[in-house]
């Protein structure tokens, strides 16, 4: 005698609740064999709106955080997500319809993509900053901040660890993120949004939208508060279209990447989305 | 005479040995250009120096190809040790010729000589200098071990500090490994051109620089040639926009630096005569030609009256006139299409309702003037609160908290530049935390040296000239894996090898697109 199962709406998650989308609209998530699993949220463009407001309040407390406590609360996720693994594995092996190997070695490396970045956070300023030898009596230091609203196009061919893999390195110097998730595997993001609320990641840090990345995207690629663009899993999208709409408000921009090393763990991800403050100060006996 | 007053004591042009006319410097040879070539004038007599060739299309393909010839057969499989070794030559070349170059540029930018000889060149020697010594020693620039360089390096620079412009974008992008096409602005091809003799002196390998002259659609040319794999642009932001969406959809990297609109900041414990000269540093240097000038004075209420009488005070000092005369303070400005602009802007600060002031000083009858302003009692909302005037014209704001003068600072699309003065410390860095600005000054203004990475956040641009960070702008870390990170160059390497394996692993190939019409051109560059 089988239980009848519960299944979970999933929903948007802005500003640190799990709205519907303000349209309405949803869209059938079905599974590598078909099967009907979820209706994920639609996102709008009044989604995206308010996801860049819930991120733009989320920054100053993100990036003044100090840097020890950002790292500690991104291992945190690393941890509720270990909890939680028999989940993603579950949902991921029904989403891609791939072996329970192959869904739990994803999780596994989203895991520890999770703990690599975390690491980072007070660590990064220490090998992208420098003390500069300038000719004169001046402290000069150059120290990396975030850009700000960092907007992204998650990889689309991966339902937790592209999502992570760019995610992951935005957050660590303290910026907040607007993220569109993988539009065929949506549900994953969703659910890693829903450790996001239970870790001690402020709200509106990371924002989520699911639906139709072309229809959202050019949202956020001109949106005037949007400081930066991060378009690695927009390669199948009109993203020259998006590139050049940066371009309004000189959003820095990342180009997409495609195959299996799409988003691979590295400094420069981090580094993108910085900016390189450098400070002189006076020095003087008087 | 008065105590101010000094017998004119202008500098010499007998140091000077030009030419009538210019060509463009392409494959180490000057050549015609085949363009309508215009003449370069002085600002401050508007009398003509030299014609000076002018490149159309043909010669920028011409200009890129040498380039990437250069860079092929040549550049790119030089040691380290020996692109250094040229790079000591020419700062060295630069140093035995400062006091021609100071004297050229004073002649075509319009600015003091004084600034010219004591900033603008020393400046352009300690920048090579510097790079030079970073080209065998790329491995330790931060971007993991064996770097790549890009290729051919497309770089258009503006009118306010000619030479030194042209040395902080040759400098790293030589030391990186990279070649180089650059165009120098319109009114300032003078030091560009003698500079290129000091490369032939150098006897740097022909092709490695190559320096084309001509107006805007030279450099919208430039940018947009298929066979550049680097963008580097100092200028208007208006440009700058038109530069990232020329690149959208393109291989090529992309750095900008583009216009500022800086909050110099004056709290009331700031110790006060260093501060009065910071401010006067800060918007008067140059003309005010600075993309990071302090033109916007956030000073706190209480001390106002007295910032403002001494700042008039001190203003009222200052000689203004023949750029070449070494007791000169204030030059020419650069044009009159850039005077036109001041001009303009300046009426629209007084129809706002600010209170203009001007300091007292004679206009020469020729040439392009605009004497030190002032406008007191200005709104945020105000245009000269808001337009990067790029002009002697410093308009005056009042706050009362380190607050409410953050909020003011960063209230602006821009974020190049602030000044902090402070007596306190700890205020000092807490309110250089708080502003979204690349370079901080604090109790100082305007200091550039070659070791400070500079450049901007926000609508200012992206990327970093100067320092470690500098050579990032030039520099790809060597591909790991290659498939993510793989590049024009990694893939045409590729091809050449013909290695079915290699094409195989290549990912999905990058959709490309005709080359979109830009809504500006890069006319009237200026920083």
């Amino acid at each position: 005698m089988s239980r009848l199962a519960v299944p979970k709406t999933y929903k948007l998650y802005i500003g640190g609740a799990f709205p519907r989308s303000e349209s309405g609209r949803t869209y059938e998530v079905r599974s590598a064999t078909g099967a009907f699993l979820a209706n994920a949220a639609k996102g709008s463009r009044k989604d995206a709106r308010d996801a860049v407001v819930a991120a733009r309040s989320a920054v100053g407390g993100w990036a003044g955080a100090t840097a020890y406590n950002r790292g500690q609360v991104l291992y945190r996720i690393a941890e509720l997500l270990e909890g939680r693994r028999a989940q993603f594995v579950a949902e991921i092996e029904e989403a891609e319809g791939v072996t329970r190997a192959a869904a739990s070695a994803q999780v596994d490396e989203a895991i520890d993509r999770w703990v690599w970045y975390a690491g980072w956070a007070d660590k990064f300023a220490q090998v992208a900053g420098n003390a500069n030898p300038v000719a004169g009596p001046y402290f000069n230091i150059s120290v990396p901040e975030p850009t700000g609203v960092v907007a992204i196009v998650a990889p689309q061919d991966s339902s937790l660890l592209g999502f992570v893999s760019a995610v992951a390195p935005a957050l660590v110097a303290g910026n907040s993120v607007v993220v569109i998730a993988s539009e065929r595997f949506p549900l994953s993001a969703i659910s890693l949004a829903e450790v996001l609320a239970t870790s001690d990641v402020p709200k509106g840090v990371v924002n989520v939208l699911t639906g139709s990345p072309a229809e959202i995207a050019p949202w956020l690629a001109s949106h005037a508060d949007v400081n930066a663009l991060d378009l690695v899993g927009a390669g199948d999208l009109d993203w020259i279209d998006l590139e050049f709409a940066a371009a309004d408000t000189l959003k820095r921009v990342l180009r997409p990447e495609q195959g299996p090393d799409a988003a691979a763990p590295a400094l420069g991800r981090i580094a993108a989305f910085t900016e390189t403050k450098t400070v002189w100060h006076t020095k003087s006996m008087k | 005479m008065s105590f101010l007053e000094y017998a004119p004591a202008p500098e010499s042009t007998s140091v000077l040995n030009l030419r009538d006319q210019y060509g463009l410097f392409i494959d180490g040879e000057f050549v015609d250009g085949r363009g309508t070539p215009f003449q370069t004038i002085s600002p401050a007599t508007e009398a003509r120096i030299a014609t000076i060739a002018n490149a159309n299309e043909a010669d920028v393909d011409l200009a890129v190809a040498a380039a990437r010839r250069a860079y092929d057969r040549t550049w790119s499989r030089m040691s380290g040790r020996d692109r250094g070794k040229y790079l000591f030559r020419i700062a060295r070349l630069v140093q035995e010729r400062a006091r021609e170059l100071a004297v050229a540029e004073s002649l075509d930018n319009g600015k003091p000589i004084k600034e010219s000889r004591d900033v603008d060149v020393p400046l352009v020697a300690a920048w090579f200098f510097y790079y030079a010594g970073w080209a065998d020693k790329l491995d330790h620039a931060g971007l993991g071990a064996n770097p790549r360089s890009l290729g051919v390096a497309a770089q258009v620079i503006p009118w306010n500090f000619p030479l030194l412009m042209l040395a902080w974008k040759i400098a790293p992008a030589l030391a990186a490994g990279n070649t180089v096409v650059l165009k120098p602005a319109e009114t300032t091809p003078l030091t560009a051109l003698i500079f290129a003799e000091i490369l032939q002196q150098a006897d740097l390998p022909a092709g490695v620089v190559n320096i084309i002259t001509g107006a805007g659609d030279t450099g919208a040319a430039l940018v947009a040639h298929e066979g550049v794999d680097k963008v580097a642009f100092t200028g208007s932001t208006g440009v700058g926009r038109a530069i990232a969406r020329q690149v959208a959809g393109t291989d090529k990297k992309v750095t900008l630096e583009l216009g500022g609109k800086a909050a110099n900041i004056v709290f009331d414990d700031a110790p006060i005569d260093q501060a009065i000269e910071g401010i006067v540093n800060g918007i008067f240097f140059n003309q005010g030609h600075v993309c990071c000038a302090g033109s916007r004075l956030l000073v706190q209420e209480n001390i106002h009256d007295e910032v403002v009488d001494r700042l008039k005070n001190r203003l009222s000092t200052l000689r203004l006139g023949d750029p070449l005369d070494k007791n000169t303070d204030i030059g020419a400005i650069n044009s009159r299409e850039q005077l036109d602009r001041i001009r303009e802007l300046s009426d629209i600060g007084e129809a706002e309702g600010a209170e203009r002031w001007t300091a007292p000083c004679e206009i020469p009858e020729n040439g392009f003037w605009f004497a030190p302003t002032i406008f007191t009692g200005v709104q945020t909302s105000s245009r000269i609160a808001r337009d990067e005037i790029f002009g002697p014209v410093l308009s005056v704001l009042t706050f009362r908290t380190p607050a409410e003068a953050i909020a003011k600072a960063n209230n602006t699309p821009y974020g190049l530049s602030a000044g902090i003065w402070s007596d306190k410390g700890s205020r000092i860095l807490a309110v250089a935390d708080q502003l979204r600005a690349g370079v901080i000054w604090a109790n100082t203004f305007n200091r550039f040296d070659p070791a400070s990475p500079f450049g901007g956040y926000k609508e200012s641009g992206y990327g970093r000239e100067g320092g470690r960070h500098g050579l990032a702008a030039y520099l790809a870390p060597a591909p790991v894996g290659g498939q993510a990170a793989i590049t024009r160059s990694s893939r045409a390497a590729v091809e050449a090898a013909g290695s079915d394996a290699a094409a195989a692993a290549e990912p999905k190939p990058r959709r490309t697109r005709a080359p979109r019409t830009p809504k500006a051109t890069t006319k009237g560059s200026k920083r």
